[in-house]
């Protein structure tokens, strides 16, 4: 019993996440890698970095991203290779372009919105506190009532 | 026979939640007291049927009854006891079962502890609570019905998912459902008082200790969650900007919100239609959560997998509720005049500003979670909203808001003026200034990240104390000390939950900024470096445990030759349910843990060992549980005891007599 559970257990074990032997040995390159990868997706996995993840595929990713390092691509080449091949999915962090602009402007929009909507609110209840001052109109044809008054 | 009762308990006490939904309201309608008195017992009564419905599932799981389809799925005879019980609510059905035992355990304390609101208040708080009882009852009976019998019982279970079998992740469910489900009664109190057309002062020293118990539960639920994620996961992850994270988040967001407009309400009479409206939004948010959750459009690390038919039945409930609920806020929220004035520069102003960075980062962490789902269906595009988003269009907020917050806590209400409002703070800036320069001096080279969350945490740890000092008023210094005991409850909450801010805001900088990692393949009796330790790999060895095997490493730390600790970090499979799991081994400290993970076998005999030197990292959750500390400071205030006898409360007006 006991061997087929770890003939079971050595099945199932995962490949891990970034192994040993797939470091590059200069240690800037490796930098860059690690920044890239922890930006993109693993595409089978529920929400996690190629950096994190156990699966085949993230390995698979991670090699490319190394291999193209290696081969002088620029950061952003590498992430552009990456997304020839498995689409906008892949980016963690979305694309500033088309449609995707109302997400990345819908907080400072909102801020502004919000800011300026409580800032109006905020006047007007000081406003309550300290009355504005009449305007020469008001204050012609208050005179003009009290005169009338008088 | 104990299940069959659980059973039919839980149906009656459907039967029983709707006679709370529609006597009492009619009861408030016609002033029929005979009729709202019904709202009493009817919330006694369901939580008694459910408590019992309870008991009798934790009943099947503790006894291994696979006839129960539900314990066959989720539980295995050789799992231990400790896990036989929290697997309970360890999967969809189990957990909405809890839910609706919370629900009905709120709604029997409102009509416990509620014996001093207003009669027509109360049963109309009583129907609401009753009719979010009735929604979820119904969609716990028939979309998910935990009590399900299988025909031919198997000879065993297939087992809780391992990653569950886990303290930390075990008490983490039962928190978040007391916060996400006690923002109902906040909901149930908002709705009442848009039917009755009244908000005072009363009513938002009422609101607040509900909302106060909620949020706090949720700090402690979230933080649960976030420290099983850093030490199960295997590589020290805390926060993954996961939907099912952010779905807990945003009514942590603006419950913090609802905690402190409802103060404005309180205090200044002010602000009255906005808290009525973060009340409603609020619970819309946990309503929202659990669609999230439950129903699988997003996928996500923790959901429940799930069924597309519970997705619509619980979007339309949210559906419901929050749309019913803004659209009576548009109705009625006119009526709602707001009596105290202030200006611009005052403690409100303050409170304003504090709820609109909270609001807008909710709307932000909101869009992000949702936008993969809108930019499929409008634009045909697929993409992924992930933790770099999220770092760079939230952050900010919280910036701001902890730039901010030290100030607006000493501003004096109504009206104010910074310079001289700030002058005590001085101290606290100078000293946060040095602290952020020496830290900036101290790591030369590295990212502004870690001089920022040093600079903003002593100015809120030090802004918390001038705050409590300042509140000590004149005199010897003997006095002011021997005055800070008498301080009210509150006030200490108060310095207690931002003082906890600013310490989790310093370790989530720190952590993430100077976490150091060391991946490689070590020999059996290798020793290597890593920072400033020497790390020995002395054994690997096949253990067996009760329901699994693990992989267990023996290493050993040193510093300078001294050993430090030696720890045990494993690899287990769960046979039964077929699933690995890594067992990093932790040595919390103070000012860093060690973190080491055991990998793989390889080819040339050695094993590949992750070693983390993160520090800074208990901080992040001390800093939450010193923030839930505050709330429950706060929650034993005297004021809110004693206010519903006194009669300043809603209690007062008599119901006019037939």
């Amino acid at each position: 019993m006991r061997s087929v559970l770890l003939a079971l257990m050595l099945l199932s074990a995962p490949a891990a996440a970034l192994e040993p032997n797939e470091l590059l040995e200069d240690s800037a390159l490796e930098a860059r890698a690690r920044d890239i990868s922890q930006g993109l997706r693993c595409l089978v996995c529920r929400n996690e970095s190629i950096d994190e993840s156990n699966a085949a595929l993230a390995r698979d990713m991670r090699l490319v991203v190394r291999e193209r390092l290696l081969a002088g691509d620029s950061d952003a080449a590498v992430v552009a290779y990456i997304v020839d091949r498995y689409g906008e999915y892949a980016l963690l962090r979305p694309r500033a372009t088309g449609s995707n602009l109302i997400l990345w402007i819908a907080g400072p929009v909102m801020l502004i919105l919000a800011g300026g909507l409580a800032f109006g609110y905020l006047r007007r209840g000081g406003a309550a506190l300290a009355p504005d001052p009449l305007s020469s109109d008001e204050e012609a044809r208050l005179r003009r009532l009290l005169d009338d008054e008088g | 026979m104990i299940v069959e009762l659980g059973h039919f308990f839980l149906l009656l006490a459907l039967v029983v939640a709707g006679l709370q939904t529609v006597v009492p309201m009619i009861g408030a309608a016609r002033g029929w007291r005979g009729w709202m008195a019904l709202g009493e017992a009817a919330a006694t009564i369901q939580l008694a049927l459910l408590s019992f419905s309870f008991a009798a599932l934790t009943y099947a799981f503790v006894m291994s009854d696979f006839s129960l389809r539900l314990v066959t799925l989720n539980s295995h005879t050789l799992k231990p006891m400790l896990y036989k019980v929290t697997g309970v609510w360890g999967n969809h059905e189990g957990s909405m079962l809890l839910w609706c035992l919370i629900l009905a355990l709120f709604g029997a304390m409102v009509a416990w502890f509620g014996r001093d609101l207003r009669p027509t208040f109360r049963a109309r708080v009583l129907a609401v609570q009753g009719s979010v009882g009735v929604a979820f009852l119904a969609f716990l009976i028939f979309t998910s019905n935990p009590f399900l019998r299988l025909e031919v019982p198997p000879f065993d279970g297939r087992d809780l998912n391992p990653l569950l079998q886990d303290p930390g992740l075990a008490f983490h469910p039962p928190f978040l459902y007391v916060g996400y489900v006690g923002l109902s009664t906040s909901f149930a109190f908002a709705i009442a008082a848009l039917i009755e057309g009244r908000v005072d002062a009363a009513w938002g020293r009422w609101v607040r200790p509900w909302t106060l118990l909620s949020w706090l539960t949720l700090t402690i639920g979230i933080a649960l969650g976030s420290w099983w994620a850093y030490y199960e996961l295997g590589w020290g992850g805390f926060w993954f900007w996961d939907p099912v994270e952010n779905a807990s988040f945003m009514p942590w967001l603006i419950g913090a919100a609802l905690l402190h407009s409802a103060i404005v309400v309180e205090k200044r009479e002010a602000l009255k239609a906005w808290t009525i409206l973060l009340a409603i939004l609020a619970f819309g948010f946990s309503l929202i959560g659990a669609f999230i959750v439950r129903s699988g459009v997003l996928t996500s690390v923790h959901a429940f997998a799930n069924d597309p038919e519970r997705g619509i039945y619980l979007l339309i409930i949210t559906g419901v509720f929050l749309g019913g609920g803004l659209t009576l806020f548009a109705a009625r929220s006119a009526a709602l005049e707001a009596r105290g004035v202030f200006s611009t520069i005052s403690r409100e102003g303050a409170l304003v500003v504090n709820n609109v960075l909270l609001a807008v980062s909710t709307f932000v962490v909101f869009i992000g979670t949702i936008w993969p789902l809108i930019a499929e269906m409008l634009f045909d595009r697929t993409l992924s909203v992930g933790p770099p988003f999220f770092n760079i269009a939230f952050t900010p907020f919280m910036v701001a808001l902890a730039a901010v917050l030290p100030l607006g806590a000493v501003l004096p209400w109504k009206r104010a003026r910074i310079g001289r409002a700030a002058q005590p703070l001085a101290g606290a800036l100078a000293l946060a200034i040095a602290v952020g320069a020496l830290v900036w001096a101290v790591q030369t080279g590295k990212s502004a990240l870690a001089p920022v969350g040093a600079v903003l945490g002593t100015w809120l740890v030090a802004g918390a104390a001038v705050d409590l000092w300042q509140r000590t008023g004149r005199g010897t210094l003997w006095h002011r000390l021997s005055r800070l005991t008498r301080i009210p409850r509150a006030d200490w909450g108060k310095a207690v939950a931002h003082g906890g801010f600013g310490i989790t805001t310093f370790g989530v900088a720190a952590l993430v900024a100077w976490t150091t990692e060391d991946i490689r393949v070590a020999q059996i009796g290798q020793t290597y470096d890593a920072g400033r330790y020497e790390i020995t790999l002395l054994d690997v060895q096949r253990i067996e445990g009760p329901n699994y095997l693990s992989t267990m490493a023996e290493i050993r730390v040193e510093r300078g030759g001294q050993e430090v600790v030696t720890l045990f970090p494993e690899k287990r499979v769960y046979p039964v349910a077929g699933m690995p799991t890594t067992e990093a081994a932790i040595q919390s400290g103070v000012f860093r843990d060690i973190y080491l993970v055991i990998g793989d076998p390889q080819d040339n005999g050695g094993w590949t060992v992750r070693t983390f030197i993160k520090p800074f990292a208990n901080w992040i959750w001390a800093g939450a549980i010193i923030m839930a500390l505050g709330g429950v400071l706060s929650l034993t205030d005297r004021r809110f005891r004693v206010a519903a006898g006194t009669r300043k409360t809603l209690g007062t007006d008599p119901v006019p007599a037939e």
